[in-house]
């Protein structure tokens, strides 16, 4: 059969790479994105994302990995839940909101792991196909891709469609303007509060997407700045899912590119080759960006606004 | 039966003053039963946490130390924040001031005398204002957000001292370990208090706030940089630049955020090191926020922030509390600071079984 | 409170010769602090020094009190605390990260009556010592493994760093490799982070894509053992054992083991005869051990293994001639062998060796 050096293999071996690099923040940015579209700017993805992490990776070491899911799930709305009682409650200022989230996420993260550290834990894909190291090289790839990066490829579709749908209308009506919205007769708090809530559970299983799958372990901050990563892409997209699509392969393939180039032997230095992920994301978002009307009609016009409802 | 919040007519100014104590009280009250569950005395937890640092004159010059790039990163934050331009990446133009005005101090050897430090702090904020240009044009042209571009730069500004400090402007004599050779005297900051390690950086912080102030108050400049961001349209209809606004925003909190990074380097490092900040540029966004984006919020938001990074130390190695712990109890005392300012802008009301919307 | 222990430093500043057997037990548990650079976790780095930690609280029980900071960032901070532990009356700081050298150093002219130690450096005071490890031994065994259990004659090494310690670890990896299949390829990839398990496990899966088919890292966490358990191939994990994480093919670990040098100089402090020396011990003396061969090890790998571990112990030099480096040039000529100064400055990479330093 095909053995692992050649054309094929190394192919399918990029491509399988950059789908699970970009899982995480195709999950953590296809719910910030929703989040965003309904008006609210929550900068506290990095610190959610490491919540469900550790939440995932503790549900699954009791329970397995549907308990795990469950409980990163859990822990993202949790999370979410509180950022959506100071911002759409008490009209706190969304981004020193969502960044004292990321902070407290972080912190709580650790101190909630803390006993979890060092557990080794069978990757998600192992759970499912016991076997998976002893397979050929093509069907290892492709078992690889366990659910939560099928989800993650599926979910700027769904946020796509669901945005065109009649409840995805009003949810960019309101996050073009609160006011407007409220005077049709709908609540924009609780529209908000979903679009939120969504956010949060798509970034506690990008969390667990990480301590699950891809390196089945709980460290403190093993997130690494991906939530980060995650939010800036959803600039880059626009505000577009299929776009955050495309950014997150973009990110995801620079990466392994940067890699490859590495192991190729490639006379670089390490330092610059680890720019190429950043840069290109620069360089292509300057490229989609040209068009200045497109650009304005793309942002959420009441992005950051809160929101009172009028007595 | 619920609670409702009501708009106040004017911003209430006794909650304006009032809304921080109330808050820090809050947090008291949470971080003791947090440090209780740990299994702590939280009574002294608390005290160490936010007295320790204060009771030495050791302990607030490094107080003061703490919150100068903290401080000076937040004006040029808040500055930019007043024109809706978001820059995310202060943490960037922080390193690359830092490796402009060590770039000098390198280049410079053994010369230069008594002008070598001028011309490196100027090195520094040309620095930051160079990379935070780069995002300002890429808005500007080709109406890329700054919010992407200035994040992924802050990450390039990392692998380029990496790249730097690794290769190019490695110490000869320090054994291939990544870092330059160490600054020379004249290079360095003077010490503002004597025995302490706080520098001169901190008259300049001061220095950026009364700054911040003179040209968010009472220039032009400033004035149209407030009125694009309040108001786009009714700016545009008055002539007032937007990307004047953008780059001046840019700019100016590039700039800032350089000249901390100098001051860094040429002060407690005295020298360029894979890592030269420890997220002064991220800290700094919700410093600036905290202080509601005022300069002078600002530095009594940094001092704030200082103070936590200082007892959450203390926490650490005097009553072996893990970081974790300190991590939480800070961003429930940003919670609490947050949820309490709404009643500045807003009252609290009780409907009693009213019809409600 | 603090006057209680500022008078108790000016006792010890006064006569600190006269730490006798009598003195130190009319004293209390005499004080040692250690400095972590990241979070204990339950493997790596910190934590193997963590172990060494437990290690002196275990074997000398009252005698000392021992406390540790995590996490502290290297750059400006962590001269304020390396400052605090001193000053809080700590008798001997372990500062357990290279970026930890230059505060160390200023501290320890601070504090002339405190010991310091400091891992991995090069700086050395009268009352600062510096210690480190042979880890380059433990690569030279693993080498040997690695180089009987490829088929592809492709072994990955995923490393954060080209730092001296890092280059000497893959050389001696290659040649040992090299010495039982000539020709065996070491590709390298550099992930610019110490810990990063995301970069770790795509420059893992990138390494096995082409065509490696034993990996080892030179990082902090177990992502790369975790990426060859699951996709089947071999891997030797580095800082501590790992096998649990790679139960069926993590083929061994190279693991550090300071706690019998901690107790060594611990001890020394007791009894007065500490001085600033300069440590840099391996296998022979314990410091750098081989965890437990893996059952996916053929025996001819066991036996070489065994066989290099024997040799280094016996004394036999790691970096012995004819060694060329990526350009051919001749680092080593055949017959001599590389003294330590050399190899703590180490800057190439050997033939064979893919990856830019």
């Amino acid at each position: 059969m095909l053995e692992s050096g050649s054309a094929v293999a190394v192919a399918l071996g990029i491509a399988v790479a950059t789908l699970r690099a970009a899982a995480p923040l195709l999950l953590a940015g296809t719910g910030e994105l929703v989040t965003e579209r309904s008006g609210v700017l929550n900068l506290g993805v990095e610190g959610t994302m490491l919540v469900g992490a550790a939440c995932g990776f503790i549900g699954t070491v009791i329970g397995g990995p549907a308990l795990g899911l469950l409980c990163a799930a859990a822990a993202g709305a949790g999370m979410s839940l509180l950022f959506a009682a100071l911002t759409l409650g008490l009209l706190a200022n969304q981004v020193a909101a969502g960044l004292a989230l990321t902070i407290f996420g972080i912190g709580l993260s650790a101190l909630v792991g803390f006993d979890y550290q060092g557990q080794p834990l069978p990757g998600l894909a192992t759970t499912l196909f016991p076997d998976l190291a002893t397979r050929p090289p093509l069907v290892q790839q492709v078992m690889l891709l366990d659910p939560l990066v099928w989800l993650a490829v599926a979910s700027p579709f769904a946020a796509a469609w669901f945005l065109r749908t009649r409840p995805g209308l009003l949810l960019r009506a309101v996050g073009e303007s609160g006011e407007v919205s409220f005077a049709l007769g709908y609540s924009v708090r609780r529209i908000r509060l979903w679009a939120v809530l969504f956010g949060g559970v798509m970034s506690g299983l990008a969390g667990a997407s990480l301590s699950m799958a891809y390196t089945p372990m709980w460290s403190e901050n093993m997130v690494a700045g991906r939530g980060w990563i995650a939010l800036a892409l959803v600039v880059f997209s626009a505000w577009r899912p299929v776009m955050l699509l495309f950014g997150a392969l973009l990110f995801g393939f620079v990466t392994i590119a940067q890699f490859q180039a590495g192991a190729l032997g490639i006379d670089v230095s390490p330092h610059l080759l680890a720019t190429l992920p950043y840069l290109a994301t620069v360089v292509v978002l300057v490229l989609i960006s040209r068009n200045s009307a497109r650009l304005r009609l793309s942002a959420p016009a009441a992005l950051g606004k809160p929101f009172h409802v009028p007595s | 039966m619920r609670l409702r919040l009501e708009r106040r007519a004017t911003a209430s100014r006794v909650m304006l003053y009032a809304s921080p104590l109330a808050a820090v009280a809050l947090s008291l009250l949470a971080g003791a039963l947090l440090f209780a569950l740990l299994g702590r005395d939280p009574w002294m937890a608390l005290r160490i946490m936010f007295l320790s640092p204060l009771q030495s004159r050791d302990g607030l010059a490094e107080l003061a130390l703490k919150a100068t790039p903290l401080a000076l990163c937040a004006v040029g934050i808040a500055v930019a924040c007043r024109a809706n331009v978001w820059n995310i990446g202060a943490e960037g133009q922080f390193t690359m001031g830092a490796i402009a005005g060590g770039g000098v101090a390198l280049a410079a050897g053994d010369g230069g005398g008594a002008l070598l430090l001028p011309v490196m702090l100027l090195a520094g904020v040309l620095g930051g204002m160079a990379w935070a240009a780069i995002p300002a044009f890429l808005r500007t042209r080709f109406n890329a957000h700054e919010i992407l571009t200035t994040l992924m730069l802050a990450y390039v500004a990392t692998q380029v001292l990496g790249w730097l400090v690794h290769g190019p402007w490695q110490d000869p004599e320090g054994f291939s370990f990544p870092q330059t050779r160490q600054f020379p005297p004249n290079a360095l900051l003077p010490a503002l208090l004597p025995g302490t390690r706080l520098h001169v950086g901190a008259l300049l912080a001061l220095l950026s706030v009364l700054a911040g102030t003179v040209l968010l108050g009472r220039t032009l400049a400033g004035y149209r940089l407030q009125v694009v961001g309040l108001a786009p349209a009714a700016a545009r209809y008055a002539g007032f630049s937007g990307n004047g606004a953008v780059w001046l925003g840019l700019l100016v909190s590039g700039g800032l955020a350089g000249l901390a990074g100098v001051c860094e380097a040429a002060g407690p490092i005295g020298q360029l090191t894979p890592v030269i900040s420890p997220g002064y540029g991220f800290a700094a966004i919700i410093v600036a926020f905290l202080g509601r984006l005022h300069p002078v919020g600002a530095l009594l938001a940094s001092l704030l922030m200082a103070l936590l990074y200082l007892g959450g130390e203390g926490l650490q190695i005097t009553l072996q509390l893990p970081l974790a712990a300190t991590g939480v109890m800070q961003g429930m005392l940003l919670f609490f600071l947050l949820g309490v300012d709404v009643l500045i802008l807003y009252r609290v009301r009780l409907d009693v079984g009213a019809v409600h919307v | 409170m603090h006057a209680t222990r500022r008078t108790l430093i000016g006792t010890a500043l006064a006569a600190p010769a006269l730490l006798t057997a009598r003195q130190a037990a009319a004293q209390a548990a005499m004080p040692i602090a250690f400095v972590y650079v990241s979070p204990i976790g339950d493997a790596g780095w910190t934590f193997q020094h963590e172990l060494g930690r437990r290690a002196l609280d275990r074997e000398l029980g009252a005698a000392v009190k021992t406390s540790f900071v995590e996490n502290v960032n290297e750059g400006a901070d962590a001269e304020r605390v390396i400052r605090k532990l001193a000053s809080d009356g700590n008798k001997l700081i372990f500062t357990t990260s290279f970026g930890y050298m230059n505060p160390t150093l200023k501290v320890a002219g601070q504090f002339p009556a405190t010991r310091f130690e400091h891992s991995t450096g090069y700086k050395r005071a009268e009352n600062l010592a510096t210690y480190s490890a042979r880890f380059y031994e433990g690569r030279t065994v693993s080498g040997m493994v690695a180089g009987h259990m490829t088929r592809s004659k492709v072994l990955g090494m995923v490393a954060a760093f080209p730092i001296p310690e890092v280059l000497q670890g893959i050389n001696a990896f290659a040649l040992a490799a090299q010495s039982v299949q000539p020709g065996t390829q070491v590709k390298v990839v550099f992930t610019s982070s110490w810990f990063d398990p995301g970069k770790e496990r795509a420059a893992a899966d990138t390494l096995i894509a082409q065509g490696a088919d034993v990996l080892t890292h030179h990082t902090d966490s177990t992502a790369v053992v975790q990426a060859g358990e699951e996709k089947g191939i071999p891997t030797i994990g580095y800082n501590s054992d790992l096998s649990r994480f790679g139960p069926k093919t993590c083929a061994t670990s190279i693991m550090m083991d300071w706690d019998a040098y901690y107790l060594r100089r611990v001890r020394a402090a007791l009894d007065g005869s500490w001085t600033a020396t300069d440590t840099w011990d391996g296998m022979a003396k314990g410091m750098i051990r081989m965890a437990p061969l893996g059952a996916n090890v053929p025996p001819a790998a066991k036996a070489a293994a065994g066989a290099a571990q024997a040799a280094i112990m016996a004394g036999q030099p790691a970096f012995a001639g004819p060694i060329k480096d990526q350009s051919g040039q001749v680092r080593v000529a055949a017959g001599s062998a590389m003294e330590d100064k050399d190899i703590l400055s180490m800057n190439w990479l050997a033939e064979g060796v893919q990856g830019k330093v």
